[in-house]
Order: structure tokens, then sequence, then C-alpha cells
């Protein structure tokens, strides 16, 4: 590798394009400018362009992108056709029997193939893998004709069993290869190899459905960044929190669904890492929403359960992010109880807040934190057009202030300790309550809107102290220099503990070994060294949920490994069932080739920070903390000394976020520019 | 004392969380998928005094609302009494006899007292639906049982763990007494270690608040639901509101059951009475009071989804008991079907009834059946026994504004379906078609939702299958002019000829050898609406869809299509 390696992280999100681009010689460039919705390429030209670093001498390029995100969620999807078993093909509209509410009923689900453009073929395969129904070849051929002539673009084959036995999958495939016209076809097993049919194929029909899109989209970007100068591979961020090369991306595009929110997961767990905190709660706050994931051993928890919205399962390994609610836009009022509520409704980014100026006129929760001063009420004016504080005063008396016989700023202070309360519960129950002690984590805030609830969010949970990075609204693109390339795989063996061989753990994982030695070699990324992370998903004979369990060796025996899983379940539950067996539901391994270390120090430029505290304020005002107004200083987070340690109650501005330090806490800045706070006990 | 809004609202919140996190650690770790994947549980917490709701999980099973606060009511006189032993901290006391507050005897209650300094400040409750309770069917669903003792094991409330310590000799009592025993001590477990967490949370939350602050908060929040519900209560315009539905049958006498709901509207209360309601039945249909109550809580709750539940909200609603009528059964009237299918079917009357008031707010009748199949018999493969459940979803009914929901989930659940890729690997069966029923959706300006279609064979081996459904006789109900929903329809297809339920939708033991089918289909949604109001292009969409035949669709909305 030369000197002076240039890597550039860029982050498409739902209103800015974010980059990073960092030079191992210690040279750092930020940027943030507009999203262009309809090609995010153009903004990912335009942020390269303001950005003043020339394109030929980047070496590698990271991109997050919600092109596949923003395609599922508006349904802009390629025309997509699906061949099945025959007696099969309402799988994914029938769906598992759900609604999408517990009470109320009525609901929507739109299947995401429609009827007419699922075809069924004569083929079965029974839960062994043997074949009770040979597949009629000719009743393919057709059916593929059918689907070309209907205009279809992708193709998704997928039949019962297919994870039991690839045979009929297989054919099909070749069959339907020597007569599509393009490469956009998803067998059910390849993308996922595990039993549940509703689950595999709605994973392999959004993949098929987005895959010409993604294809479309990163070959104009590569060409694109061609033209400007940039002749290397292009890397794009997946869900599973690594990056892989652009030519491989679109094969697997359901895996880039859900990557937004891991990168900064990623980020999160890298920053972390760095300043010494291996367990963490990531506390990722926005406009719209709030997400959350837990990082054990400075490595961030997956799943293979996650759900894009109602009924749309991806059951790929992703970095294990939850929503839990709507984020700055929750809107309060007072219910026909005289109770004040917060969210779940939302004003979303229109109308949005009322600060926004975008038309709201209801209040949220980004609202009450301009009334109570902890967001500079400059920052109102600045946004579209002229709502005045004196605006958002009226709406909080008239809407929550009267009804509840309070003041305003009472009523304000009432919308945050209610919406904490609440944020808190449901992180709890995302989190912590699967068995974690609270005293053994930092929360880690993030977002435009994370920093300004961290402090009292972490209160509430018991939570000793917080982190908040240097740049806490460009932590996604920080995500895409940081993260590795990562390929995952997954195989079902769903047999008791008992009847596996050890040897038989050790064959399944070689292989998947191999097949992320051979995709890594053919992706043009330097890497450092390669990881293998194995692991199993366990349960006990009878159950239905899973656990998984790290296999630190692939020698692995049956027995550790099943008294492994005793001490996974004993530590999630409290609960010991020596009296039962366990079944060894899938193996699963994860290449990883680490990239070079990154070094954060120059994320806040060293060479604007004042000496002394005093320097950095910029003034005092009045913000409301318990009840009451408080004179607070408030500080420019860039220019904060290397080794400041700030009280509370004190408020912190930067570019892309707020921080609040409410009183009896601490803050301590480090030599990564992060700020780490210590809640008083 | 008075107590400030934002605490109270804090408070609210707060008791919700302890619930939610009791329902969530009880299905994450409990065994049976009718608990870990079907959510068949519940978890609340109710008063010391007279067990009255305070809050309610609001992921438990929808059939348990506000079912347990006539239990715990029970448990708490039955200890006054002296019948039942006096509670002790560390105690956790087990019951499911139908009679004393239950539903049928696969809901198994534990009950922990709450102490506080010394008092019980209140009680912690759940409820799982166990796989197996005992009794002459496996799984406890018997389609012509006509006393409770054929159904299953009865629980009087005892305690199950004393001071904190199983009883092991209760519990080898019960293990003597089901199926699959073996398997029940992890459900045992994870049910005994929900009601641990509520412990443990509520105390942080006394730690935090105060017991008297909490005490107050409780009495003033019921206050406020009481207020809010009946606030909703005044958008139905003052007057009597009729609504009736019809069970197939009992399972043992071949005759209709009616439902019939009268509602009159006064001074924003509902005074709710089932006058002209069949008298209790000789088979497993009759449901005991606390499972009648709870299913008007139920059907009202699905009207206004944002009261929260909790004694409050039920106190605007005067409940008629139905004495002499088969929504009220008395020992040893048999019940198991009560839960899973009379509940909802005093659901659908309800829903008749108050369409009319609130058509923007009440569609046309949902499936209403929890499509109950049973397959058990030996796996000569194996060399084991099995016992196999098929639930099915339904056809939802169209509402005010939309076509109603394809196969959605019971009206008393929120369940998933198990995969058939995970039933075809457990048991000996193959599935020859699982797909949507076609033309069951009944028309209407606004369409319901459609059935599902499933045909299983037997690989090998014996096996014997019955069936505990509803709606065969008469599909759910359309409204202000739609059309009914189509039936549900059961056939079973030995040695090649096909024999149908005398009950339609109840039958047990009947015997299949390798190779014999069964053939089920669950009920449409009712249509909402005259159909002749329907848009052509939604009409065209529906052909184009497959979802009718021309034939079908020109009959229902009089439009001349060719496919």
């Amino acid at each position: 590798m030369k000197q002076s390696h240039i890597i550039a992280g860029i982050d498409v999100g739902g209103t800015f394009t974010d980059l990073i681009i960092f030079d191992q010689s210690g040279k750092l460039t930020l940027g943030k400018t507009a999203t262009t919705v309809d090609n995010q390429a153009i903004g990912v030209m335009n942020s390269l362009k303001e950005s003043e670093v020339a394109i030929n001498t980047i070496d590698t390029l990271v991109h997050g992108t919600t092109t596949t995100t923003n395609a599922v969620l508006e349904r802009k999807l390629a025309k997509t056709g699906m061949i099945t078993t025959r007696g099969f093909r309402d799988i994914i509209e029938l769906g598992r029997r759900t609604r999408p509410q517990p009470y109320g009923m009525y609901g929507n689900f739109t299947p995401l193939i429609p009827r007419t453009l699922r075809l069924e073929v004569s083929e079965r395969v029974d839960a062994s893998g043997k074949i009770l129904i040979p597949l009629d070849e000719q009743q393919v051929r057709d059916a593929v004709t059918r689907l070309i002539d209907a205009g279809c673009e992708s193709l998704v084959i997928h039949f019962l069993h297919a994870y039991a036995n690839t045979d009929h999958e297989n054919r099909a495939l070749e069959i339907a290869a020597s007569l599509w016209p393009n490469n956009y076809i998803t067998a059910g097993h390849s993308l996922l190899s595990e039993y549940r049919e509703y689950e595999r194929g709605v994973t392999a029909s959004v993949n098929a459905l987005v895959q010409p899109i993604l294809h479309r989209y990163v070959d104009r970007l590569q060409s694109e960044l061609r033209s400007g100068g940039y002749d290397k591979d292009l890397l794009v961020m997946n869900g599973n929190g690594g990056m892989v090369s652009a030519g491989l991306v679109a094969n697997e595009a359901a895996k880039t669904v859900m990557s937004g929110p891991a990168s900064g997961v990623m980020a999160a767990a890298y920053t972390a890492k760095r300043a010494g905190i291996d367990q963490i709660v990531t506390y990722d706050m926005g406009g719209t929403s709030t997400d959350v994931a837990l990082i054990l051993d400075a490595i961030p928890a997956v799943s293979s359960e996650l759900e894009v919205e109602y009924a749309m399962p991806i059951h790929l390994p992703m970095v294990d992010v939850r929503t839990i609610g709507s984020g700055g836009g929750s809107i309060a009022s007072v219910d026909d109880a005289g109770l004040l509520q917060v969210g779940p409704e939302s004003a979303g980014a229109t109308p949005g807040p009322i600060c926004y100026g975008r038309g709201g006129t209801r209040v949220t929760i980004s609202d009450a934190n301009l009334a109570l001063g902890r967001l500079n009420n400059q920052s109102v004016t600045s946004v579209e057009s002229s709502v005045s504080i004196d605006d958002i005063q009226t709406a909080i008396k008239k809407q929550i202030a009267d009804p509840l016989g309070i003041s305003v700023a009472e009523a304000a202070g009432a919308v945050l300790t209610i919406a904490n309360n609440k944020m808190a519960g449901a992180v709890r129950m995302v989190s912590l309550s699967k068995g974690y002690d609270p005293r053994d984590f930092a929360l880690f805030a993030f977002g435009g809107a994370g920093p300004l609830h961290a402090v009292a969010i972490a209160k509430e949970l018991s939570i000793p102290k917080v982190l908040i990075p240097a740049r806490p609204g460009l932590t996604n693109a920080l995500g895409c220099i940081v993260a590795d390339v990562r390929h995952d795989f997954v195989n079902t063996i769903n047999q008791p503990l008992d009847a596996v061989e050890s040897a038989s753990v050790a064959e399944v994982c070689n292989a998947q070994k191999q097949r992320g030695d051979e995709l890594i070699a053919s992706e043009s990324v330097a890497i450092e060294s390669i990881e293998y992370r194995h692991s199993a998903d366990m349960q006990f004979i009878g159950q239905t949920h899973l656990l998984n369990v790290a296999i630190p060796s692939i020698d692995i025996s049956t027995e550790e490994l099943q008294q492994r899983f005793e001490e996974v379940y004993f530590n999630r539950f409290h609960v010991e069932l020596n009296e039962i067996r366990a079944n060894l539901v899938n193996l699963n391994t994860s290449v990883i080739g680490s990239r070079p270390e990154i070094e954060l120090s120059q994320l806040i430029d060293p060479a604007n920070r004042e000496s002394r505290l005093e320097s950095a304020q910029i003034n005092t005002r009045k913000v409301w903390f318990n009840s009451d107004w408080h004179n607070t200083p408030v500080y420019d987070r860039q220019r904060l000394p290397l080794d400041a340690i700030i009280s509370g109650p004190a408020v912190l501005e930067q570019m892309d976020t707020t921080i609040i330090i409410e009183p009896d806490c601490t803050a301590r800045s480090d030599t990564d520019g992060n700020l780490l706070v210590e809640l008083s006990q | 004392m008075s107590i400030d809004p934002v605490t109270l609202a804090v408070i609210q919140s707060s008791l919700q969380q302890v619930c939610d996190e009791m329902d969530l650690s009880f299905s994450r770790a409990a065994f049976s998928p009718v608990i870990a994947e079907a959510n068949d549980r519940s978890d609340g917490i109710y008063s010391a005094d007279n067990g009255e709701l305070i809050a309610q999980g609001a992921l438990g099973l929808p059939v348990f609302v506000g079912t347990m606060q006539f239990s715990t009511r029970v448990l708490i006189e039955m200890i006054r009494d002296g019948k039942v032993a006096a509670p002790e901290p560390g105690d956790i006391y087990i019951v499911n006899d139908p009679y004393l507050g239950g539903t049928h005897l696969m809901d198994v209650r534990f009950a922990l007292p709450f102490y506080h300094n010394d008092e019980v400040f209140c009680w912690l409750s759940n409820t799982g639906h166990w796989p197996d309770i005992g009794g002459s069917v496996p799984g406890g669903f018997s389609a012509n049982a006509t006393a409770v003792e054929q159904e299953g094991l009865r629980l009087p409330p005892v305690k199950l763990f004393k001071q904190g310590k199983f009883d092991q000799e209760i519990y080898s009592i019960i293990c003597s007494n089901i199926r699959v025993a073996e398997q029940r001590i992890g459900d045992v477990k994870a049910q005994a270690a929900a009601l641990l967490v509520g412990q443990e949370r509520l105390n942080s939350l006394i730690a935090k608040h105060g017991a008297d602050t909490l005490k107050t908060a409780i009495q003033e929040l019921k206050e406020r639901a009481a207020q809010q519900m009946r606030q909703r209560i005044s958008q139905i315009p003052e007057g009597s509101y009729t609504g009736t539905a019809i069970v197939d049958s009992d399972g043992v006498v071949n005759e209709p059951l009616t439902i019939q709901v009268n509602i009159e509207k006064k001074d924003q209360e509902l005074y709710i009475d089932f006058e002209g309601t069949s008298e209790p039945c000789a088979g497993p249909m009759n449901s005991v009071l606390a499972t009648t109550r709870s299913s008007i809580y139920l059907a009202m709750r699905h009207i206004f989804p944002d009261v929260p539940i909790s004694a409050g909200a039920f106190e605007p609603l005067h409940i008629k008991d139905p004495h002499g009528t088969f929504l009220y059964a008395e020992y040893p009237r048999p019940v198991s079907g009560c839960a899973a299918e009379v509940s909802q079917r005093i659901a659908e009357a309800i829903f008749a009834a108050l369409v009319p008031a609130l058509p923007d707010l009440v569609p046309a009748a949902p499936a209403g059946t929890s499509g109950n199949f049973a397959l058990g018999g030996n796996d000569p493969l194996k060399g084991s026994s099995f016992v196999m459940y098929q639930l099915s979803g339904g056809g939802y009914g169209g509402t005010h504004n939309t076509d109603g929901l394809t196969n959605g989930c019971s009206t008393i659940g929120i369940s998933k379906t198990p995969p058939i890729e995970v039933m075809e690997q457990y048991f000996p069966v193959l599935y020859l078609e699982y797909a949507l029923r076609e033309g069951s959706g009944g028309a209407g300006k606004q369409r319901g939702g459609f059935g599902v279609q499933y045909t299983i064979e037997l690989r090998r081996g014996e096996a014997t299958a019955s069936f505990v459904m509803d709606h065969g006789r008469v599909g759910p109900q359309g409204v202000l002019g739609g059309v009914d929903g189509m039936r549900n329809s059961v056939t079973v297809i030995r040695n090649g000829e096909e024999y149908i339920p005398e009950h339609l939708s109840k039958d047990q033991g009947i015997r299949l050898t390798a190779g014999d089918q069964v053939r089920v289909g669950t009920p449409g949604g009712g249509g909402y609406g005259n159909p002749a109001e329907r848009p052509e292009a939604l009409i065209r969409s529906d052909l184009e869809n497959e979802y009718y035949t021309a034939e079908q669709l020109s009959e229902a909305y009089g439009v001349k299509l060719t496919s």
C-alpha cells in the first residue's frame, strides 16, 4: 500500500448526502450536501465536487445508499415474476396469518409480486430432500416464456424445501437462464438456505424486485465516477455492516435494503472500541425515526429475523437495528382522558414539527426542545419559512399547557419527560431486557437529536455513561470508512444435536469459509487480514425461538456445543433446562476482511481547539432543567480544549447537532474528539 | 393527595411497560410454539382489594382482555374465605378452573402476590395456553365432550411455588395427567420467570415514585380510562341496537345456537344483555361468564383500540349476567370451545349490532374462527407419537374504506401460522395445496378478504383427526347491503371417498390411514355496503387477479365480464 492511502465514505440519507474523506497522511475532509432523491448519484458527485478533493487521487470509495430501501418502501420496484411449486403460488400473498395491529379488525397487505405473475409448475420435494414429483421442465420453459412476454424484468424461482435439496431450483435456474434476457434471476435457496417458505420467498422476491434498480444505479454511479477519474472498484455498504464490491452487490441486492442504520452501528462500534468501551447501546435519533442496536464485546449484534415493514421479513444476517419510535417529529397531545401522550403519531418530514416551517401545526418533541432553550432558537428562523418561537409557544399553550392547567415551560418539560420515559422503555425492550445489566453499558448517541436526549434517557435506564462521538451527524459516512469487507453464510441443519456428527459441523463451516475466501479474492479491496466468525442457531427440542451460540473453533464437539448453548440460554432467560436436549438449526459463518486502521483524532480539527474552556464558550442562555430555568453556558464543541471537563448543566453546539449535558453530570473530551458524559448515581 | 399530570402520564406508560416486558419475557423463554410463536398468553397487574385490572400487556393475546381480573378476584375471595392458603412472599399460585373466573382448561394462570412493606400491594398474573391439559382429545379441543371432566385436568388455585420454592409434588401430579409432559417444564419456568420480571420492574417503579403516589395514580388512571371510554361511547347515537350471530352447533346436538345481544346506549354508557340467546348446550360450546364478559371487552377494544386496557375502561359497560343461556355455563358443562370459538361469535354479534351506529369504525364480520384442526397418531418412521395442530386465518370483513384483509388471524388472536416446511418436517403429512380460497370474500362496495384452502395428506401410519371450527352453517355476515362471506368447509377423503362431517365444522375421532386427505376451506370476510356501488375498476382487478371467476363477478355485481 502506498504511503498516503485516501479513502472516501459517502452515505446518502433522506435529507443529506454525507461525505468523509480520510487521507492517511492526516488530512480529513468533511461534507454535507443535499440528497438528490430521484438519482442519488447526482448528489454523490456533487458532494465529491464540493469536497475539492481530486477524484482521481481517491484510492477507495465506499458508498452507503438508500436506493433499494426507498424502492421497497415506496414500492417502486422492477416488474418481477415468480415460478413456484404447484399448489403454492399464494404463499407470499397469504403470509403467516396476522394483522398489522393487535386491535382493529382491518389491515392492508399488497403482495410483492401480483398473483398473475406467480406461476406454478409440477415438482415436489419433501422435508428430507427426497424428490416426490420430478420437475416438469417443459412447464418451466412455458412459464419463463409467459413471464418474459408479460414484460417481467426479474425472476424468482421458489420451490418448497429447496433448502433441503437444491436440484429442482438449480435445474429451473439453468432453464430460465437460457431463455431470460438478463441476469436478474434469484433462486430462493441461493440467497438463504433456510427453512420457512414465506420468509425465504419474500427475501428472494425483495432481492429480485430491487436487483435491476440497484444494478442500474451502481452502473450509473460507477460510470460517472470513472469519467471523473476514479478507476478503482466502488464498494457498497450492506446491511450486515460490511461492504461488498459494486460488481457483486446487485446479486444479493436485498442485503442493501437495511444498510443505512447498519453503517451507523459499525461506526459506533469502532469509535467506542477506540475509546476503550466494548458494551454499547446505540441511540440514533433523527427527525423521523429512532433506531437502537446492541454492541457486545465491540461486535454489533446481528439478526436474521428483521422486518422492513409489516409482514416483509428479510431473513438475511443483518446488524440488528430496531426502530423504536418516530424521532423528533413525534407528536405530543392531550388525549380525551386528559393525559399527555407523546407519539406514536408523527409529523414526519412533511409537514414536520412546527419549527420546520413547512406547515406543521402540532407540537412535537423538537418544538418542546426549542421552547425550553435546549435548541438554539436562532435555528428556528434559519429553516424554510418564518416560524417564530412565539408561534411555537402559542401552540404549546393551546394544545398542552391550557388543557393540563400548567405553564408553557412546564408543558414543554412534560413533553420531554414523557417522551424520554417512553423512549427509555422502548430501548430497554429491544436491548437490555435480553438479560443485560445496564451498569455494564454506555449509551452511544448520534443522529441529529440523539445527543439532545441521550443523557436523560441513560438516566432512566441506569446506564452510567454516555458517549457522544465527534461527528454525531456523520456517523453513517464514518461507518463506510471503518467497515470491513464481509460475507455471511447460513445453512439449515435442523436436527437434534445428538444426531449430528461433530465432523459435519466442521465440514459445513469449512465450506462456508471457502466460499467467503473465494468472494473476497474476487474483490479488489485492500485488506489486512481475514477473520472467520462461526456460530450456531440453536433451540431446545420443542421450541421455536432461536438463540445464537458462538463457535470458537470449527473443531468443536457437539457436547461442547450443547454446553455453550445452555450457558447462553441461562444468561438470556435465567432458566436452566438441563432436562431437555438441544436442536441444531443453522450453522453460520461470517468471513470478514479487516481493513487498515483509521485514525479518528482528526474528526475535530485539533488546530481550532482553544486552550481554556472559557474561550470556547459562545454565550449563556436560559435552559429549562428540573422544573426551572437555569442560566446555562453554551459552548462551541469544535473549539473545546482537548482535555476539557464540563460540569452540567451545559449546552454544546456543533454543525450537525446540539448536545445537552444535564445538571449533576460531568463531560470529558478525549483525543478522538468524543465526549464522555458520566452520570451522577 | 392529588397527583400532577406529568407524573400521572409517566406512571401510566411505566405500568404499561412492566406488563409489556412480562409479555415479552414469557414468549421469548417459552417452549410451546403456541406461546412462543402464537403469543397465546397474556400478563397483567391486578388490584389487591378485588382483582380489578390495573394494566395489561399490549402484546397479550386479545382473548385475554380483562379475563384475569375475574380469576384474580375469585382467588382473593377464596383466600379471604379460607378456601385457599393465604399468600406469603415468593408464592405463585396456579389455577385453570373455568368456573373460577377462567376460560377453557388449556389456559393456565399463574398469580403472584406482589409485596411492599409486608403487605400485598397488588397481584401479578399471567395466562399461558398449554398445548395439552389431558382429557379425551390431544390438545384439549374436544368437539363433543359433555362434561368438563372429559376435557382435561382441572386445577383449583394451589401454590406451585411456596416462598420461592417449586413444589415438585404438585407438578408431578400435573405431569402424570397431561400429554407431552416432559417439555412442559420449559413453559412453567418461563411463565414464572415472566412474573418475576414484573416484580422486579414494579419494585423499581415504587422506588422511583413511592408506593403512595403509585396507588393514587392507579386510582386516578382508572377514573381517566372510564372517562375516555365514555367519550368514545358518546359517538353512538342514543338508542337500542341488536345483533345476532350463529354458532353452527354444540358438537353433540346438531342444532344452531343463537347469540342475541341487545345494546342500549344511555348517558355515555352501554347496557348490554343477551335476551333471546340459546340455552346451555350439551356439547363444549358453552361459555363461562368470565369469557363472555371479556369477549365484550375484546369487541369494544377492536372498535376503540386506543382506550387503554384497564378496569376503568370497562366501567361504562353494564353487562347483565346471561343466566339461563349457554354464555353462562356452570359446573359441569363442557366449555372447551368458549375461548376459541364462542368468544368470536359474541364479538361478531356486537359488531353486527354497532355497525349501523359506528359505520366508520366497525367492519363487516371477519372469518371469526380459529380453524382448529388436530391430527394425532403414531409415526411409524420415527417410532413416536405426535399431535399436530393446524390453526388457520380467514378473510376479514370489508370496512367503510377498504376491502377486507386476506387470511387475517382470528378475532381473538394475533398469531402466526407455522410454516408448511416446519409442519412437514415434524409430522408425517404432505400439503397438496395451500392457497388463497378463490371466490370466498363476500361481495360489497368494499368486499370481504379471502380465506385459505389447504389439503393435507397423511403419508404413513394411522392417525385420528378432529376439528373445532365454526361458520360452516352460515358465512360471516355482510353489512349495510354487503353479502356474507363464504362458509367454512371441511372434507375428509378416505379411500377416495368424500366424507363431510355431520356438524360441518366440528368432529372428532375420524380415523385416517396413509393416503387419506383432509381438505379445509376457511371462511371469507363479509362484504361492506351495496355491491352495486363497487367501482368497476376494482371488479376488473379482482378478475385479473383470478380472485373470482367472471361468472361469480357478473352475478354478484351485475356487470358483464369475460375472463
